[in-house]
């Protein structure tokens, strides 16, 4: 009998299982997959003639940077409740990074100013409004789980004259974290902006391995046991009461559930006939191009980090009609963190807004060829953004909506979840728990933190 | 234990859940919470650390008397003794 089993070795469930374990619960992640990360993992590709690279899922940029030794931020928190050091992250800083529209460019670091005087440049009109924006969001408790929802864009157009700077400011939070299209909920926003805007983005030396290695060894080291290739296949509950999970190995009894596998993916699999809320699989997914060069970008040619690319009038975040929407791109150069080395091979990578019911219609056949035109598209986008740049491809990897739900069981390749979430964690059912992205947070430190808030509360504060 | 023996107990403590702080300088009388950089969760901590090493419960309604490290060794001394 187990004191919690935790569905997913992504981000939030090993988190969650490192507090629990650490205080002496007996705790077992089970995972479908044969590697830790979900939504954030690794995969390797081989290519004729025995050409093999290893990629990253995700990781353009860890948010929520921090110098060490700073307070009181969400990172601070995170290594203390997981008890790791601030060098063990090998942490590397973003350049910069710009949000690039048609008539605007707008430079960020992880040195504030640098975004407010770009504000003054280029909207001087709003950049008094712009300061008051920023002194509302820094006073705003994000946290409180009793706020209502309220519309980001409604608010921010009220205080801002210029819509093409309320569009900029929202790009890169959208697309970094929300789960609904083209607007997010009021506290939603705040987090993102100080998560990116305010505190800013670095990269572990050794990618997303770096991170995994660090949660999966601090799980094991307090005493968590960890199964690999072994899906939850039904939560067993009885009386509304949870009793454990069903695996292909048997039954496991457990006193607690906590899932990190989404909310419709959870619910779905609970055995009794309990009625429980719609959670509808959400819109937004991506297709991600990797592009391995046989030289690096010169940095005189291109020195940012990230590029929240849009080449329309507005910014579309929503699910495109067609299967990938090209006007706008997450473009970045992991090679621009700092400091950066300047020999090797160059590393691009190109996000784009997809489809996932068009992806998933298509014949296999077809499905190659499209990502060959997602592949092409991305180079132009490379050619475009870094025009004078001769590297050649010696490698590339494209990965669809389906390639996500292959991989992560979210359903429709949803990387920001449902639409629907349970922000206090909870469900109908005692003691089966949601933790990570159907929480409502996202993002690697977002998923982490949801991880340790939610154990925290009903783990181990719940039981007297 | 002596309160001294108490009060080193919690120092211990403070110092594994947050290894940032200076804790030589701690004022008795002053909030925990003002002078160093903790807060709601590693209050939890705290708690969780007692009862982990030393078997020493403290219910939720009780968190607000770990205030100050004079509170605490005040409220916790007659546990350690029980
Ligand atoms: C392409 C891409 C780029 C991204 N870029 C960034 C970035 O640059 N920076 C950033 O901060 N975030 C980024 N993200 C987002 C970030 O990866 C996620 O928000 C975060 O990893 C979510 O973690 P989680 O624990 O909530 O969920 P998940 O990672 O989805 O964890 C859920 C786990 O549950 C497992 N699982 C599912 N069903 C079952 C079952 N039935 N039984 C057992 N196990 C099961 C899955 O395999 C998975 O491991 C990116 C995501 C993607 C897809």
């Amino acid at each position: 009998m187990y004191d919690a089993v935790i569905v997913g070795a992504g981000m939030s469930g090993l988190a969650a299982g490192i507090r629990l374990a650490m205080f002496d619960k007996k705790v077992c992640i089970f995972e479908k997959h044969s590697i830790p990360g979900g939504l954030n993992s690794y995969y390797r590709r081989r290519r004729e003639p025995l050409e093999e690279r290893k990629f990253d899922v995700g990781l353009h940029a860890m948010t929520n940077f921090i110098r060490k030794g700073e307070k009181g931020k969400p990172f601070s928190k995170l290594l203390k409740q997981l008890r790791l050091d601030y060098d063990s992250f090998q942490l590397e800083e973003q350049s910069h990074s710009k949000i690039q529209f048609p008539d605007a460019i707008l430079k960020f670091s992880n040195d504030f100013e640098l975004l407010k005087s770009e504000v003054a440049r280029f909207f001087p009109d709003d950049y008094q409004n712009f300061l008051h924006l920023v002194e509302t969001i820094v006073q705003f408790n994000e946290l409180d789980l009793n706020a209502t929802y309220q519309s980001t864009k409604e608010l921010l157009s009220q205080r801002i004259k210029n819509p093409q700077l309320v569009e900029m400011i929202m790009c890169p939070l959208l697309i970094y974290g929300s789960a609904w299209e083209n607007d997010m909920d009021f506290s939603q926003f705040v987090i993102m902006f100080k998560s990116i805007f305010l505190e800013g983005f670095a990269r572990p030396r050794g990618g997303v391995r770096t991170i995994l290695e660090l949660l999966t060894k601090k799980f094991l080291e307090v005493g968590g046991e960890i199964k690999y290739r072994t899906p939850v296949e039904k939560i067993i509950v009885e009386n509304k009461k949870i009793k454990g999970v069903q695996t292909p190995n048997g039954f496991v009894e457990s006193k607690q559930v906590f899932s990190s596998m989404g909310l419709p993916e959870t619910y779905e699999r609970v055995s009794e006939g309990v009625r429980l809320p719609m959670a509808p699989a959400g819109p937004l997914s991506f297709t991600e191009t990797i592009l391995f060069y046989d030289k690096k970008v010169p940095l005189e040619q291109f020195d940012s980090t990230i590029v929240f690319y849009n080449n329309a009038s507005q910014y579309r975040y929503q699910r495109p009609s067609s299967l990938y929407d090209n006007t706008s791109a997450v473009f970045c150069a992991p090679d621009n963190y700092h400091p950066n080395q300047r020999d090797g091979e160059g590393v691009l990578r190109i996000t784009y807004m997809a489809n996932y019911n068009l992806w998933k219609s298509l014949e296999r056949e077809v499905y190659l060829q499209k990502k060959q035109e997602v592949l092409a598209d991305s180079i132009k986008l490379v050619n475009t953004l870094i025009p004078d740049f001769d590297g050649n491809v010696t490698f590339s990897d494209v990965f669809s909506p389906t390639t996500i739900e292959r991989y992560t069981w979210h359903k429709a390749g949803a990387v920001y979840g449902s639409t629907e979430k349970s922000r206090a964690g909870k469900t109908p059912i005692e003691n089966l728990f949601i933790i990570g992205t159907d929480q409502g947070f996202v993002g690697i430190v977002g998923s982490i933190l949801s991880g340790i808030s939610i154990s925290n509360l009903y783990g181990l504060m719940g039981e007297s | 234990m002596t309160t001294q023996d108490v009060k080193q107990v919690v120092i211990d403590i403070i110092a594994d859940i947050a290894p940032d702080e200076d804790l030589s300088v701690i004022k008795e009388d002053v909030s925990l919470r003002e002078q160093l950089d903790l807060d709601s969760m590693d209050f939890l901590d705290i708690v969780m650390e007692l009862r982990k090493r030393h078997r020493v419960e403290v219910p939720a309604d009780d968190y607000p008397r770990l205030a100050t490290l004079a509170s605490c060794v005040e409220y916790l001394t007659p546990k350690f003794i029980q």
